[in-house]
């Protein structure tokens, strides 16, 4: 197994498809250090509202490393899936429209095998991706703009976390994210087992994704009450819950709190039961797959 | 002399296309196995269902005595096979192919190796080149070392000469002779060139819409002196039970329309004179006895040839 593992990273590796993703993640978070850099306190006074004319806020100090890492996150964690789904929903498909999957399926390795390589070997590139965003988004960000609090908008007032008690919470989002990724890539990877040609699969996982997050976006209660719970969208967003700490009846924060940690958990759970059932169905399918390309 | 494979009554159905039909065959271990047909004939099928890419509907496959489909890996260990056009990673140099199979193969291959198997089908100068950049002949024989490069016994080749010049054609033969005289491998290959397989097989399989028309020996097939003699008369199934009744019982063949009889050639007035006496209307007697003759003849009807050699 680890040396197919091996095999598949080689050639995930070695596709300039896949590098992509990385100068696009790249580019993307630079432009908004830039921005952010330029205007950020311009951007922060827009963002705090009303609140700018009740308290005296230190401007200098809210926008510091930590803030312009969540608000990547915010923007940027929506998109990743696109940029999984083109390695991901390739990586069956591509080899059956190259013709290589052939030769892959007549070598003395089960399929069940092939296909568990194939989706460990996202999994390897998926965690690349998320370390590669969190060193642009973190790393450079605490590096340019410096250390300080934390204040994150929930719905109709902020919290303030610390920035001792910020760290840990970053590294959790990430690993939250990790498996909200790899539900994506199992889906892709499902599709994928399915198609004889790349596109395909691409488009459909976005296609999925999008419809899916409107479903789960839409306040309509039919929906609301019998479709969203079943949709894998409505638990992507769980890492910020990480954000999201706790407090005690005097309204003052518990440093390393989190308000509803079941909730994540639950999540956790809703999306690995996911990775499960779809990863099965990729083996089911693609042991039943007579290979004419 | 052992059995390496044995496929019994495969049936393969794509929803309501019969693509092989109660197909049986045998290659013993040590022949150059020729196995022609007309395109779609169901010659790329049956080799998937051999490769185990494709499940059949019906039937089993032994290969080298062991069921394919509970034995899989540890047969595919010892099969090397080039399916239809050798199609590898573009993106990748020849090395890097060659490697990656190798180690798929169970391998763990040492450069040396790997460059010593890009010399043995003359791509070393090239090797660390992108397959992308190479022509359809390097990359057929860059395919020949990835089906070789594990030493299998057993090697499957798919229409191996489609899409090479004629010296490619030339070059890819004498590697096929080459690999059963002086390494002793098993080899079956398909084409619907039949100069091709004359040259190179020792027996042969003629399939035609899914169907076995006749497996037997290449030398016999294409005997001088045993023609197959191809009768038409007025009535043929009245002529066929005369001459089940008569003395040219043994020549005839079993078909399920018209008359074939392995023969002499010099027989055949003796033959036309017994059917005169026979009161048969005799409307034309033909011979055929090249490969490329007896597989039109047998392709162009609807007729169905058991067994030639037997």
């Amino acid at each position: 197994m680890w040396n197919l593992l091996q095999i598949e990273l080689f050639k995930i590796f070695r596709k300039p498809r896949t590098y992509l993703a990385f100068a696009i993640i790249a580019a993307f978070i630079f432009l908004i250090q830039l921005g952010l850099l330029v205007n950020g306190k311009d951007w922060m006074k827009f963002m705090m509202g009303s609140l700018d004319e009740m308290m005296d806020i230190e401007y200098s100090k809210l926008v510091n490393g930590y803030a312009v890492c969540f608000f990547v996150l915010n923007l940027l964690l929506v998109h990743v899936p696109i940029l999984v789904a083109l390695v991901a929903g390739d990586i069956v498909s591509g080899e059956a429209s190259m013709g290589t999957l052939r030769l892959l399926a007549t070598k003395p390795v089960s399929r069940t095998q092939i296909i568990m390589a194939k989706y460990f070997a996202i999994a390897a590139y998926v965690f690349a991706l998320l370390v590669w965003i969190a060193v642009i988004s973190l790393v450079v960000s605490l590096a340019v703009f410096g250390v300080n609090d934390l204040v994150v908008a929930k719905e109709k007032y902020y919290l303030q976390i610390e920035s001792a008690d910020i760290l840990w919470r970053y590294f959790s989002a990430f690993g939250f994210a990790f498996i909200a990724m790899m539900v994506v890539a199992a889906i892709s990877l499902l599709l994928s087992t399915l198609s004889e040609n790349s596109i395909g699969p691409i488009v459909a996982t976005v296609g999925i994704i999008i419809l899916c997050t409107l479903i789960s976006e839409m306040e309509i209660p039919i929906y609301q009450k019998y479709i969203k719970p079943w949709l894998f969208t409505t638990y992507m967003l769980g890492w910020k819950g990480f954000f999201y700490i706790g407090a005690d009846a005097d309204n003052q924060t518990i440093k390393g709190s989190v308000e509803n940690f079941p909730a994540i958990l639950r999540s956790i759970a809703a999306l690995l039961a996911y990775i499960v059932v779809l990863v099965s169905a990729s083996i089911y399918f693609f042991r039943k797959k007579d290979i004419l390309s | 002399m052992s059995t390496i494979i044995s496929a019994s009554n495969l049936s393969k159905q794509f929803k309501e296309v019969t693509a092989v039909n109660d197909l049986s065959f045998t290659v013993n271990e040590g022949d150059v196995y020729g196995f022609l047909g007309q395109n779609g004939a169901g010659k790329s099928t049956t080799i998937r269902m051999l490769l185990t890419l494709v499940k059949p509907t019906t039937g089993a496959i032994h290969i080298f005595k062991k069921n394919l489909y509970t034995h899989r890996s540890e047969i595919l260990k010892q099969v090397g096979a080039v399916i239809e056009k050798p199609d590898l990673y573009k993106y990748l140099s020849a090395f890097d192919n060659l490697a990656i199979f190798a180690k798929m193969s169970g391998m763990k291959p040492g450069k040396r190796l790997l460059l010593d198997q890009l010399q043995m089908v003359g791509l070393e100068e090239r090797a660390f080149s992108k397959v992308k950049t190479f022509s359809q002949g390097m990359k057929q024989r860059l395919g020949i070392a990835v089906a070789l490069i594990h030493n299998p016994s057993l090697i499957v080749l798919d229409e191996p000469t489609n899409g090479l010049d004629p010296q490619g054609i030339a070059d890819m033969r004498n590697l096929i002779l080459k690999l059963s005289r002086e390494m002793g491998k098993t080899i079956l290959v398909s084409s619907h060139l039949l100069s091709e397989i004359e040259l190179i097989a020792n027996r042969m399989l003629i399939i035609h819409k899914g169907k076995k028309m006749v497996e037997g020996n290449v030398a016999e097939l294409l005997d001088p002196s045993k023609s197959l003699i191809q009768i038409d008369t007025l009535n043929n199934d009245e002529a066929r039970e005369k001459l089940k009744h008569s003395k040219w019982n043994s020549f005839l063949q079993i078909e399920t329309k018209g008359i074939h009889l392995k023969m002499n050639k010099d027989e055949v007035p003796q033959l036309i004179s017994d059917l005169v006496t026979m009161q048969v209307q005799v409307l034309s007697v033909n011979s055929t006895h090249s490969l490329e003759d007896y597989f039109l003849s047998l392709t162009t009807q609807p007729g169905h040839v058991e067994s030639f050699t037997n």
